[in-house]
């Protein structure tokens, strides 16, 4: 039977776009995590750390994220580990995100001019006291544009996980589809909402990056 | 008993040896102006006092600490050794006040409303009363590297370190910065200082001490130096700077 594309479809597709927002937020959450760990680890003081952090950065990014994806979902099942398809998602795209966001974390500690930490050390701080109150709040400000930018393309790339069947913003896409075969209304509408969640993220991107130039400048 | 020893402190960057054999001693309330053409090893040796260059050999004895570059010993030693940049280098993201807080709160485990009395009378002995708030962006030049030596004198120094902190200073700026330094050289402090400013090694410094080619070319009473150069190579820099 074929449904028609009305109201309740198009409840059906906000609703899924939940989803699409709670993998953004564990992905970036966890991602975080990770990310600041590994950019950390890349201007550690040990050569070993850093070029361990060196290598993780350049596997995970090296990697498409449906592998990544791919490698959790049934990777880890066959390792004995039956995570539900959302945990799976969750846990391959922070790892996706932390690979860059290291990235993008690790230029913003080592653009913090060198004389910072001259003047820091100079005042008898210790190393995690000149992270804490010193380099990393001017790496925040630093960051902070990229990174949101980089958030709009987590929330894009989210969609990957319809794949394992994970009722996502596009994967309820698909399933409206099937059952109205009605693809342009259907999809014109996914992706209106994927450009409501990811048009204010590119906004404050921007706007943050202008914020941080004035502040530069003056 | 000197306050600084410097024995035959040899430093390279790669092939160029920097310091080819300084010595050096320093007596509580010396006032010593570091002078030479640039290039001449003035300011790694300054930056060799605090540590914040490593030597390759020789011997160093600052305010009762043997240098030591491991992290706590360091610690130490800094905390008894304050230095001063030419670009002033404060904390843009803190307030004329938590710059001069901020060492004293983690690093002599000051609580805060008694860091913050202390940032008060550094900064008023500095002349900037009332710029406890500004940010860094807000200040002149002038005003920044005195927030600078205010934060440097909130850890209470035995030796204070100056690395040609008015070149960066547009010249009506200086004025003010050499003379919170006249000042705190009149409190009895011990200071090293690098400096283009031959006034000020004329007037204020207690000895002067010409480095050329890597090494103490010579040194003395800055009275008796000046007007009477015993080295051709000091006469002429003399000449040059008065120029």
């Amino acid at each position: 039977m074929i449904r028609n594309f009305g109201p309740s479809e198009i409840l059906f597709l906000i609703e899924s776009a939940r989803w699409t927002l709670l993998l953004t937020f564990l992905a970036a959450a966890f991602g975080a995590c990770g990310g600041l760990a590994v950019a950390l680890a890349r201007v550690a003081q040990t050569r070993a750390i850093r070029n361990f952090a060196t290598g993780y950065i350049a596997v995970v990014q090296g990697i498409p994220v449906l592998i990544l994806l791919f490698l959790s979902y049934y990777g880890l099942s066959r390792a004995g580990f039956n995570l539900p398809p959302i945990v799976a998602a969750s846990i391959s795209l922070a790892i996706y995100a932390s690979g860059y966001l290291g990235d993008i974390w690790q230029g913003a500690i080592q653009s913090v001019p060198v004389q910072q930490w001259e003047a820091s050390a100079s005042l008898a701080l210790t190393r995690p006291q000149q992270y804490r109150t010193v380099i990393l709040p001017q790496a925040v400000r630093i960051a902070l544009p990229p990174t949101v930018g980089f958030l709009v393309q987590l929330v894009k790339n989210t969609s990957i996980v319809s794949i394992v069947s994970v009722v996502e913003l596009a994967r309820a896409g698909q399933l409206v589809n099937n059952a109205t075969f009605q693809p342009f209304p259907v999809f014109i509408t996914v992706a209106a909402i994927y450009f409501v969640i990811c048009f204010p993220l590119s906004l404050a991107s921007r706007s943050l990056e202008m914020k941080f130039n004035a502040y530069r400048g003056g | 008993m000197p306050i600084v020893v410097v024995d035959n402190l040899r430093k390279s960057f790669g092939p160029l040896e920097v310091l080819k054999g300084v010595s050096l001693t320093v007596e509580r309330g010396q006032v010593v102006a570091l002078l030479g053409r640039s290039g001449s090893g003035k300011s790694t040796l300054l930056r060799c006092l605090n540590g914040l260059e490593t030597i390759d050999s020789g011997r160093i004895e600052i305010a009762g600490h043997k240098m030591d570059y491991a992290p706590r010993p360091l610690r130490e030693l800094r905390k008894d050794v304050g230095i001063v940049f030419q670009s002033f280098n404060l904390f843009p993201h803190l307030t004329a006040a938590e710059n001069v807080m901020l060492a004293p709160r983690l690093a002599m485990k000051i609580a805060r409303p008694a860091a913050r009395q202390l940032a008060e009378e550094m900064l008023a002995k500095v002349g900037l009363a009332d710029k406890l708030d500004a940010h860094p962006d807000q200040l002149s030049g002038g005003q920044q590297q005195r927030v600078a030596i205010a934060r440097s004198l909130a850890m209470q120094p035995k030796v204070m370190l100056f690395d040609e902190v008015t070149s960066a200073l547009d010249p009506e700026l200086t004025g003010e910065v050499l003379n919170v330094m006249a000042a705190l050289a009149a409190d009895g402090m011990t200071m090293l200082l690098v400096t283009h400013e031959m006034g000020f090694a004329r007037n204020v410094a207690t000895t002067s001490v010409f480095m050329h080619g890597g090494l103490i070319h010579e040194s003395g009473p800055p009275a008796t130096m000046f007007a009477a150069p015993r080295t051709p190579e000091f006469q002429q820099f003399i000449g040059q700077s008065l120029k």
